[in-house]
């Protein structure tokens, strides 16, 4: 059977992202989290070097790839040294842009997507709100019509890349039934009434910016809808699909980073005379640790696999997989922290880092809890 | 402008490096291959010419056993339009002089204005392949570039030198070879690694270049490896213990060792 996740032109693909990597970002990865966000310039060297949107078509834009060479991308560079949230500050537009693109509306694609994709503009998504998260029907920011434009009042937080954002594609409440009251419109971060209220601090992925975010009366080109008014659900819900993968693509990428860095470090650390890994207690955790990751990588890989052959409505799977690899993720990298011993514990040890990062994987796109009932419901009604 | 890069698939520079027992050549098979890297600046330079001048063909060119066309495609996924790959058995073992004779005969297939080169190869680090070129082939002889300029049929270059750099121009045909300042390479774009698969690419036995078997491989070359050995272990350094003539005793070893 062909590998299909190692065809010469992804063996091809992982060596420029390893290259890629190791040049544009491990350097710089400790400042920029000190810096609390990315530079414009990373984004732009990422995308002359192809790296945004790969599953793109290329008439939008994009690389002409599928969703497996998207997962390459991401899961590579995390074995590579990246993060979990550098990856979360750098494709950003993964999450802001697939409605536009999906709409087909060109106006939107050339003045939003493209320039994202080129890593020329900076998109956001703006779901969650101080009322609602996970419970998008709850929203309550409120789009009015008025004329050519729309008018948005509301408030929005924990908003990825916002404070760098130059659009925030943003879920409005346009009427008052709970799912098709909801729409999405782009808001240009210029527009007056539209302010960054605070940045704000977290646990980990401090390399990547989270804005609070207010809209006071922003009159919005009535253009800027993505599809028609109360479709908005609909494409939130669609798009979830593969932002959830895609996390589960962070959880076993650091997951497998977090063990490789432990196996180096328990073949190098003398205790007793001897090195870690002589000691069955260590080799045995070590067992378990690439079991969770090789298990749960192997499974999320097979719904890529499936979502290329085209089937459809894999919701349920994607969440699994969300769940399983995030489960495996969080044990890994507290094995990892533990046997660094206190080392794990010191700011300057990588583990340390993606144990901190890690604790947001089960809680962004949809906390565990969420997927749990999302697939109690395709499992028995 | 036409352009030919010449390119060399090398053990990957970290890789420890062997020499076979049975003919003394460098091991090829054991470690994995990876484009020179110098020749990446060669064909970013390549493509940067044509990007400016918005017309003619990058070709690719290198000698090397069949798994050298895993370096033949990353030069085409970088953006080189089409390659020639010379592969014969009977290259094996080629010194500096053979392979310059064989790539001269090659290149005597291609339309070129210009051939780039990197400086050197990381494996054999002899870095004469360049000039002996231009004396094979009669064409201008512009090597350690840091920066070339092309402008119809004068190409110029900055020579980098241990002090500065000189200026030197000639007319094409001309041999370039590049230092790494030069520029800083693309990576393959995926979008690049997908359209390699369709670039043409042509073989060549060393009948095909016209190159006499007798001219080529360990028989033909000029240069034998007669005996190697590995590098012996790091002594261990001296060390001065400072009791109150710490200086006097250093000073007394820079002087032993001719250093001042």
């Amino acid at each position: 059977m062909t590998d299909v996740w190692n065809t010469p032109e992804r063996v091809a693909l992982r060596q420029t992202v390893r290259d890629f990597t190791v040049r544009e970002i491990v350097p710089y990865l400790d400042q920029w989290e000190d810096d609390g966000e990315v530079p414009r310039s990373l984004h732009k060297a990422a995308a002359a070097a192809g790296l945004l949107g790969i599953s793109t078509p290329e008439s939008l834009g994009g690389q002409g790839g599928d969703a497996i060479d998207n997962m390459i991308v991401q899961e590579e560079m995390l074995y590579t040294g990246a993060s979990s949230g550098l990856l979360s500050a750098l494709f950003t537009h993964g999450i802001a842009i697939p409605h536009i693109l999906h709409s087909g509306d060109r106006y939107l694609i050339d003045r939003y997507a493209k320039p994202a994709l080129a890593g020329e503009k900076i998109g956001s998504l703006a779901v969650t709100e101080p009322d609602a998260g996970s419970d998008v029907s709850a929203i309550r920011t409120r789009a009015v019509r008025d004329g050519d434009e729309y008018v948005v009042n509301g408030a929005k937080t924990f908003i990825t890349s916002s404070t760098r954002a130059d659009f925030v594609t943003t879920v409005v409440r346009t009427g008052d039934e709970a799912h098709h009251g909801i729409s999405l419109i782009v808001v240009d971060t210029d527009s007056p009434g539209f302010t960054v209220v605070r940045r704000l601090r977290k646990m980990g992925w401090l390399c990547s910016d989270t804005g609070e975010l207010a809209y006071v009366d922003v009159r919005v080109p009535a253009r800027n809808m993505i599809g028609g008014e109360g479709s908005g659900f609909g494409q939130v819900a669609t798009q979830f699909g593969g932002e959830r993968l895609g996390l589960a693509v962070h959880a076993y990428g650091v997951a497998q980073r977090a063990l490789d860095l432990t196996i180096e470090h328990v073949r190098n650390r003398i205790a007793f005379g001897k090195p870690l890994i002589a000691k069955q207690v260590v080799r045995h955790k070590l067992v378990e640790m690439t079991r969770a990751v090789d298990v749960s990588r192997t499974y999320a890989h097979t719904i890529a696999e499936r979502i290329v052959n085209g089937e459809q409505g894999l919701f349920a799977e994607a969440a699994m997989a969300k769940n399983q690899c995030v489960e495996a993720c969080e044990f890994v990298v507290n094995e990892a922290v533990q046997l660094h011993g206190g080392m794990g514990y010191m700011r300057d040890s990588e583990v340390e880092r993606h144990y901190r990062d890690a604790r947001i994987l089960g809680i962004g796109g949809g906390a565990t809890e969420v997927m749990n009932d999302l697939i109690a419901k395709a499992l028995f009604g | 402008m036409n352009i030919v890069v010449c390119v060399k698939q090398v053990p990957d520079t970290w890789a420890e490096k062997r020499l076979s027992d049975s003919d003394k050549t460098v091991d090829r098979e054991g470690v994995e291959g990876v484009m020179n890297e110098l020749d990446e600046y060669a064909v970013e330079e390549a493509l940067r010419i044509k990007e400016a001048g918005g017309d003619g063909t990058v070709t690719v060119l290198t000698m090397g056993p069949d798994k050298a066309v895993e370096t033949i495609r990353k030069a085409l996924s970088m953006g080189a339009d089409q390659a020639v790959h010379v592969v014969d058995d009977a290259l094996h073992g080629s010194d500096a002089l053979a392979t310059s004779n064989a790539l001269a005969k090659a290149l005597g297939t291609i339309e070129y204005d210009l051939v780039i080169l990197g400086v050197e190869s990381t494996d054999a680090r002899m870095s004469v392949i360049p000039a002996m070129l231009a004396e094979r082939t009669g064409a201008a002889q512009l090597t350690f570039a840091r920066k070339v300029e092309v402008s119809g049929t004068t190409v110029k270059i900055e020579r980098q030198t241990d002090t500065g750099y000189d200026v030197v121009e000639a007319s094409t045909p001309a041999i370039v070879s590049v230092v790494e300042k030069i520029n800083e390479p693309r990576y393959p774009s995926f979008k690049g690694i997908m359209a390699a698969k369709k670039k043409p690419l042509t073989t060549l036995t060393i009948a095909d270049a016209g190159v006499d078997g007798g001219s080529v491989g360990l028989a033909g070359s000029g240069t034998e490896v007669a005996e190697f050995a590995a590098r012996p272990p790091k002594q261990a350094g001296q060390i001065v213990k400072d009791e109150g003539d710490g200086g006097a005793k250093l000073a007394e070893f820079l002087a032993s060792q001719k250093l001042v």
